[in-house]
Order: C-alpha cells, then structure tokens, then sequence
C-alpha cells in the first residue's frame, strides 16, 4: 500500500486510536463499530493525516475524538454540509461522516440528501440504534411507530424513517447495511464504501443497551434472519438456506420458501443496476414486514461525482480565460482616466 | 449628433428614472450611469426595486424606479429630490411625485396615460389635464407609439417587442438633453443583444429616436451640460457594492494565497456576490450554492477547516440560520467569512430594500460569550476594502468576522479609482506544519502576541487532531468540562477579540472648526451624514463627523472621541443599535436619529437634526 506518493505506509489498527478515553456506556455498540473501523483503516492504504473524520452531534458524534486522524465534532445534522466544503475543496483527502439516527435524518436530514443526490465524496457511516442516547431516551426518527419512550409515555405517533429507503430515494450512488458486532460483514461494507468514489452511504445497525437494548436482536443474535446481499447470487437466506426473496410484477421484493418457488424463480442480486428499484425493494424487507434483515451493498453505481466537476469547471475556466489576473479583473468593464 | 439648440451649464444634477418593473428602468438607469461615469461627472446611484419580478402592470406595487445624482463636484448621496423625474405611466408618476421639489422636471410616457392605466394607478383625472402638475415642468412626451414608428421597418419584431424599446427611447432623450456620451450605450447594445440581431438594431434606433427628438422638438428648447468632476488622477471604474465586495474577496484570496471557497443560498439581496464570484472559476474560486443557509455557511466552515478562505453571504433572514455555524467558528478558532447584506425586517421584511438593524444580531445573536469581529462598509466602493480586511482579521487571528453590507451598498454604485493591486497589503498566514510542545501538537497554544491558535490543516503529517464545539481544554483542545478551564477559554476568547483593536486604524474625525458637537455614524449612512455636515456647515454652524468601519472592537480611540464631544448624534436606519452599545461601552450619552423606512437617509433631514442640535 501506498500513501499517493509511492511510499509505503504500514500501520495497524493501533496507530488509529487516539489517546483519549473513550467514553460510551459501558456495552454500547459503538465500541464494536469503533474496533471494526480503526482496524480497518490501515486497508485504506492512506497515511492517518490524509483521513478526517466529521460528525455532528450525537453519542455517535464522539467518534472523531477516538480517531488518530483529522477530526472534526461539528453541529447537530450538519456533518454532510461541513464535510462537503472540505472535501470538494481538498480532493487529496478522505472525509468520513459519522452520524446517527436523529443526527442524519432528524435534525440534518436536509443535509444527508442533498450530499447524497450530489455524490459528494463522502463515506457516510449512519449509526442506527432507534433512539435519542445522548439526550437520555427520547424516540428517534427510526424508532417504531408507537415506541414509548420519556417524550412519548403514550407511544409514538410517527411513522418511522427506513434509513436505506431514504438515501435510495435520494439517488445515492452507494447504499449498504452492516451490523455493529458482525466484524466480517461491516469490513466488506466498509472496504466497498472507501472503493467507491462518491458519496457512500452505509447504515450500521447499533445495539444501545441502555436506553433500546436489544433493538436489533432478531438480527444480530438471530443469524438465520440476515440476508446477505451477494451480487450476482440469487439471494437466499435462512439456517439451511431454505428462503429466499423474489421479486413480484409490481416491483416489490418477499420473502418465500425456496421450496415453494424453486431456486430459478429467486431474485438475482444486481447492486450495479440502472434504476434503483431493485435497491429500494430490498430496502424494504425489514424485520417488522418480513422477518429478516438484507445485509451488505444493496446499491453501488457510478455517478459523476460532485468534487470533481467542481474540479473540472476550475479547469476548463483557466483554460478557456486563463489564469485570473486580478489587475484585469479590477479594471473590466467601462473605465476611465482623469489626468 | 450636436446640438444647435442653447445649452445651459448646470453643477448637479439628480434624475429618477420611473415604470413599470418590466420596463427595463434600471438597465435605462445603468446605462445612463454609465455614460455618466465614462463622461467623468462624479455620481451616485440609488435604486429601488419591488421584490416581485413582475408585479401587475401598471400597478403601484409594481412601480420599479432608478436615481442618479450627478455633478462636476464629489457628492456624497444619491440625491434627496430628483430634479428630473422620467415617468413611463401613471403608477410611476403617482409613486414618485410626492418627492418632487417644486419646479422639477416630468417626462411622461403620454401613450401610457390612457383610462385603465390611470384607474390601476387609482387617479380620478388625468394629472396631465386636470392642473394638478402645475408646480412642474412636464414634458408630455408619446413615448410609445413614437418608438413604434422609429422601428416599423425592422423586419421580424413585432409592434408589441417595438414597444418595449421605448426604455432605450427615453434614454436616449435623456442623454441628448444632458449631453452625455452615446458611443457606449451602443456598444452596449451591440454585445448585449449580439444573439438577437433584430432586437439590437430595434434598439439601437429606439436610442437614436429618442436622442432626434430631443434635438429637433420644440418641446425640449434647451439642453445641459455638467461639466466633468475634479476627481483624483487615475484610472476609474462604475462600481456597485456588490460587485466590489465580489472583487474583494477574490482580492483576498489572492492576497492570502488561500483559494476562496463561498458557501451561499439565494436571498436578495445578496445573490449578486453568489452569481459574481461564480463567473469567476479562474481565480481558482469555488462556488457551492447549497440546500439552505446553514449548509453554505457549514460548508464554507468544512472549507476553512481545510485550508481555504471560507466565505458565506447573505442577508439578515439568512444570517440567522448561520448563528450556529458562527458559534461553532468562534470556539474552533478557524477563520470564516460572514457576509450580511442587511435588509429590512423583521422575517422577511423588505427584501429589497436597506435596513442597518442586524447590529446587534451579528454581535449577540448566538449562544454563549461568542465574541465576533464585525467590520462594516459605508460606500459602495468601500465594500472592496472592506472584503479584504474582515479577510485578514480572520485569517490572522482565526476568527469568524461579520461584514456588513446592506441593500443600498449592495445596488448602489459610484465611480472608484481603481487600487494598483501592487500597493494592497499581503494578508497570508502560515499554516502550523511542526510540532509545537516537543514531539507533540497542541492545537489550542496561542501565538502570545495575538492569541491566535495555529493552523493545522489535514493532510499535514504528525499535526492530526481534532476540534470540536464541546469546551477544550487550554492548549491541548481536548474535551474539558473543568470550571476553571472554561472561564479561562471564555476570558481568551474575548481577549483575542478585544485586542484586534490594536491592529486597526483610530478613528478618524472630521472637525475643521472645532465644534461641540459629534455625528457619529456607521455603514451606508456615511454619505448622507457627510453631505448634511456640509449643509450645516455652510449655515455657518460647527460639527464633526467621524465613521466607524469597525463595530466590534471598536477603534482605540472611540471612547476618547465621544467623550471630547458635549453632544452625540448617532443617526441610524434603526431603532439606535450603535448608540446602545456605545452607551453602554463609554457611558456617553448620546442621542439617536433613528428613521427605518427601508430607505437611505435625505441630506436635508440629517442637515435639520444636526442643526437642531447644534444649536440646542
């Protein structure tokens, strides 16, 4: 691996901690995705200076801090719009986002799409745990509908975000899913998101075992609930591979017995497709509709990206006007001299 | 085209220019500048706009109008009462003629003072026949329908496109009738309308008509001539606010060798410095037109945070979006640009038009002790100056800085002697590139001289680290939630601010006679305190005026000057914003003329409060 100036750069998940303490509650799956990423950072080839971390506000938001790289804990909802001034401004870089659920699609939510819809640069690591932590239990934009939480003793009376939903709609060019304890599926994730070039987006579910423990328990513990997306594999699932998800007439994607349909009638995973519907079907088999859980890169297609045609107007500019002379700038127009 | 007809010489002269918004009055007012500003007069601009693009025709509301004051002198104001008013219809003529002194001149458009016009106007008569312009010389002139004869044998307009070139008719009359020079109106035309040749020649005749019909109607017995103004030597410019702060900025960036980055939404009236710097590309500048005002000044914040100057713009509805970002700016000690083009509130307000009540937001308007330098412009040219040095503040001391501007800067324009660009200062930084503690970084060690912290952007080895909003520990940035740490990092703050008022310039005070009494102003406001200071002193009378450009800190010797003063004038677009904090600074007690109508200052009304006061 290289560090872009043909010198070897060799480091390892220990060069990636920073000297602070980290602080989540004891158990809290953070820690899980935080071991995952710093272990993962050496595969990006990168030396740490040329790596930043943004976030906004949140438990999640601390990550920066956790990081021996460029980091920055910004403003609630607000790290897609901080990291996008970095990143089209400094294409050397690699910007990371980390966010949570209220982070990203409560309070930023503008934000988030807008990133995505431009493909900035970006690889966005949205921590999904259906709850407001940091705030002490409030419901988030994820949690289910009639939740009772502190701010709703009675339940909850929002439809809840579906965060792949989401970011599809928003025409992102990447869209995975992992699991905060799931160390070889979040790795794939993570690898595939930094190979990609554009804005990633990439939901991780997160256990907070204080204020929602055991949110996603039917997915984490119950291994025969995840659907690992390969692509170009017809997509079954399942303790002995007996499901399957196929795909009816009207676009929506089900789950059914492989038995029933035979293995030829199931839906073939194309995370590259043209049109998005593919990907969006997948993002809705959830726990809550189906019982099970797609897992990995439901979405990677290429998409110019927003950096670089920026970089390019740049370009074509000095070519077509030359290098601005700012003497000449001063002066354009109508002048005129007094003696 | 001379003219053989008698020719008055007249000092000064103020023209408005008056219709429908659709009917090109401030390209007519703009191009007539320009012939002005190319003539050599010195001049003023003012023009005043509605919101809507296209309100109804004919309509009060839709009523768009553009003046000019100009003269063989330096004047300072657009003018308080047009000499000439240009009224393309009723509307225009109703809207505008309450500002009329006695003896002015109209010219009307009588082909538009037909019965439905009139009623949308809501005349009863016809002003032109019931006597009720008989303080006036009016010059009833079918402005219309003669455009329409010049342009019958331009193959492929219609007579309803023909019409509408009876803006350049009007400009044309008016340009015989004051001598200026045609050469680059039509130039103009030429490069403007090259895609529509059609239109261009309908243009170009409509302007020519118009200037022959001055030359040979009876109507029109005399013309006049203002003799160029004795300005400095050098090479000058028509410039707007606008467009001076736009070249301000990327004079900033090349002075700094940052790369510019500009952040921005659209809002009026700030739009203009987004569409500016946007054509720019070649300097090297960035434009990032994002999803809302936070975004942009979040982004400019990202941008800055990577080692560009980061700079987001926009008026007073969307600067409050931006609080946050500011705050974030103030305790992550990175420089930032806040541009706010005021105009007047609250909420939406008064898009288009100029208010200086956002004062007190750019100082307080954010949560916590969060200590802002603000730097204010107070001419449209100043507004160049003005980009370049809230840039060096910020850079130098890694500080957001709020520069303000407002609506009658922004649009407004004057001549401007353009700067060498080889005598403005260099306002670089160096980026923080070695450890400053042994082997170590600590990103919050202050430079002990301006207390700014160093600058160490991504990418930059063995420098990584991270910043945040949460309260740092001194020196080390690490989160800190100590008592004593955080008073201390309150106190530095405050301090780094405060002492920016040693690398500014004193205040400066106009007192050639030595009076007792001070009009201090700040912003746009400086032209129309400048020219009732004359007023008052021609009535034999003394004042001194003196104007802040730099409202937080203020100058050094702000609390000296007030105090040396037995009486205070603080004339505002506002309820007394600047005379608030200069009461509570200085314990001065200093009175306000406070006017917010969402228009500038008249010379007179100042000259009669000042007056009032100095004789007190």
């Amino acid at each position: 691996m290289s560090d872009g100036n043909g010198d070897l750069v060799q480091l390892t998940a220990k060069d990636f901690r920073s000297d602070q303490e980290v602080r989540w509650c004891p158990g809290c799956g953070d820690y899980a995705i935080l071991n995952v990423i710093q272990g993962f950072m050496p595969e990006l080839g990168l030396s740490r200076e040329r790596i930043v971390f943004v976030s906004g506000i949140g438990c999640a938001a601390r990550f920066p801090y956790y990081m021996q790289t460029y980091g920055m804990h910004s403003i609630h909802g607000r790290a897609p719009a901080i990291a996008t001034g970095l990143a089209v401004t400094r294409p050397d870089l690699s910007v990371w986002v980390v966010t949570g659920d209220g982070d990203a699609l409560s309070i930023g939510g503008n934000h988030l799409i807008h990133s995505l819809r431009r493909n900035v640069n970006l690889k966005i690591l949205l921590f999904n745990n259906r709850i407001y932590g940091l705030t002490k239990g409030q419901y988030s934009p994820t949690s289910e509908l009639g939740k009772v939480t502190k701010s709703t003793p009675m339940g909850s009376l929002d439809h809840p975000f579906n965060p792949l939903s989401i970011a599809i709609g928003a025409e992102a060019s990447f869209v995975a899913r992992a699991i905060d304890t799931d160390k070889k599926g979040l790795t794939e994730v993570l690898e595939a998101a930094a190979r990609h070039r554009g804005s990633a987006f990439v939901e991780i579910l997160q256990n907070c075992n204080i204020y929602n423990d055991g949110a996603f328990d039917y997915v984490r513990d119950e291994k025969s609930n995840r659907i690992y997306l390969e692509n170009g594999e017809r997509i079954r699932f399942g303790a002995e591979i007996e499901k399957g998800v196929v795909q009816d007439t009207d676009g929506s994607a089900r789950i059914v017995d492989v038995a029933d349909v035979g293995e030829d009638s199931l839906l073939a995973h194309d995370s590259g497709h043209r049109e998005p519907s593919l990907a969006f079907a997948l993002s809705r088999i959830t726990f809550e509709t189906d019982g099970a859980v797609p897992l990995g890169v439901f979405r990677s297609v290429e998409r110019p990206v927003y950096d670089d045609l920026m970089s390019e107007q740049l370009e074509r500019a000095r070519a077509q006007s030359g290098e601005g002379d700012l003497a000449a700038l001063l002066r354009s127009g109508d002048t005129w001299t007094v003696s | 085209m001379s003219s053989p007809k008698p020719v008055e010489q007249l000092d000064r002269v103020v023209i408005r220019f008056a219709g429908d918004s659709g009917d090109g009055m401030q390209l007519t007012g703009d191009r007539f500048t320009s012939e002005t500003a190319v003539f050599g007069n010195d001049l003023v601009t003012l023009p005043d706009f509605p919101a809507e693009i296209r309100a109804p025709a004919g309509s009060l509301p839709g009523v768009s109008g553009f003046q000019v004051h100009f003269a063989d002198h330096d004047i300072l104001t657009p003018g308080d009462q047009p000499n000439v008013l240009v009224a393309m219809n009723p509307a225009a003529l109703k809207v505008n003629v309450t500002d009329l002194p006695k003896g002015a001149t109209i010219i009307v458009n009588t082909d538009a003072f037909n019965d439905r016009n009139l009623q949308k106007a809501g005349y009863e008569s016809n002003p032109l026949e019931d006597g009720s312009l008989s303080n006036f010389h009016v010059h009833e002139v079918a402005l219309s329908s003669m455009t329409v004869e010049a342009l019958r044998d331009i193959a492929g307009i219609t007579s309803r496109e023909a019409e509408r070139s009876k803006n350049f008719f009007a400009l044309g009359l008016m340009s015989w009738l004051y001598h200026r020079p045609a050469e680059g109106t039509l130039a103009f035309i030429e490069t403007k309308f090259a895609g529509r040749p059609e239109i261009a020649e309908a243009n170009t005749k409509a302007f020519k008509a118009g200037w022959n019909y001055g030359e040979t109607s009876e109507d029109f017995a005399v013309s006049y001539e203002i003799a160029p103004a004795k300005l400095e030597p050098g090479t000058y410019r028509q410039i707007s606010g606008n467009s001076a702060l736009t070249y301000g900025l990327v004079a900033a960036s090349k002075l700094s060798g940052l790369p510019l980055f500009l952040g921005a939404y659209p809002i009026t009236p700030a739009s203009s410095v987004l569409e500016e710097l946007a054509q720019l590309k070649q300097f090297g500048v960035r434009t990032f037109q994002a999803e809302d005002e936070i975004a942009a000044s979040g982004a400019a914040l990202g941008a800055a945070f990577g080692g560009a100057l980061g700079v987001t713009t926009s008026a007073g509805p969307g600067v409050v979006l931006k609080s946050e970002t500011v705050g974030l700016a103030v305790t992550l000690e990175l420089p930032l640009i806040v541009v706010d083009i005021q105009r007047a509130g609250p909420s939406t307000g008064m898009p288009t038009k100029p208010e200086q009540a956002d004062l007190l937001m750019v100082m307080f308007g954010r949560n916590s002790e969060s200590p802002v330098p603000v730097v204010a412009a107070s001419t449209p040219a100043g507004c160049f100056h003005a980009a370049i040095e809230a840039a060096r503040i910020a850079i130098k001391y890694r500080t957001p800085v709020f520069l303000l501007s407002d609506a009658y800067l922004a649009n407004g324009s004057e001549p401007w002697l353009i700067p060498d660009v080889s005598t403005l200062a260099d306002i670089s930084t160096e980026f923080a590139t070695e450890p400053n503690d042994g082997e170590g970084f600590l990103p919050y060690k202050r430079d002990p001289e301006t207390l700014a912290r160093p600058w160490a952007i991504p990418g930059t080895p063995g420098l990584e680290h991270r910043i945040g909003g949460l309260e740092k520990e001194n020196e080390t940035g690490n989160v800190s939630y100590d008592p004593e740490n955080h008073d201390l990092m309150v106190q530095l703050r405050a301090a780094k601010v405060a002492g920016i008022a040693a690398d500014i310039p004193s205040l400066e005070v106009d007192d050639p006679d030595g009076a007792d009494t001070l009009v201090l102003g700040w912003g746009s406001t400086y032209g129309a305190i400048g020219a009732a200071a004359r007023r008052v002193r021609s009535s034999g009378r003394k004042v001194a005026t003196a104007h802040l450009r730099y409202l937080n800190p203020f100058p050094r010797n702000t609390g000296e000057v007030v105090r040396a003063y037995d009486k205070v004038l603080v004339p505002e677009m506002n309820l007394g914003q600047l005379r608030m904090l200069l009461r509570a600074e200085y314990l001065v007690d200093a009175v306000g003329y406070n006017k917010v109508r969402g228009r500038p200052f008249r010379a007179a009304e100042l000259a009669d409060a000042i007056t009032a006061l100095v004789d007190q």
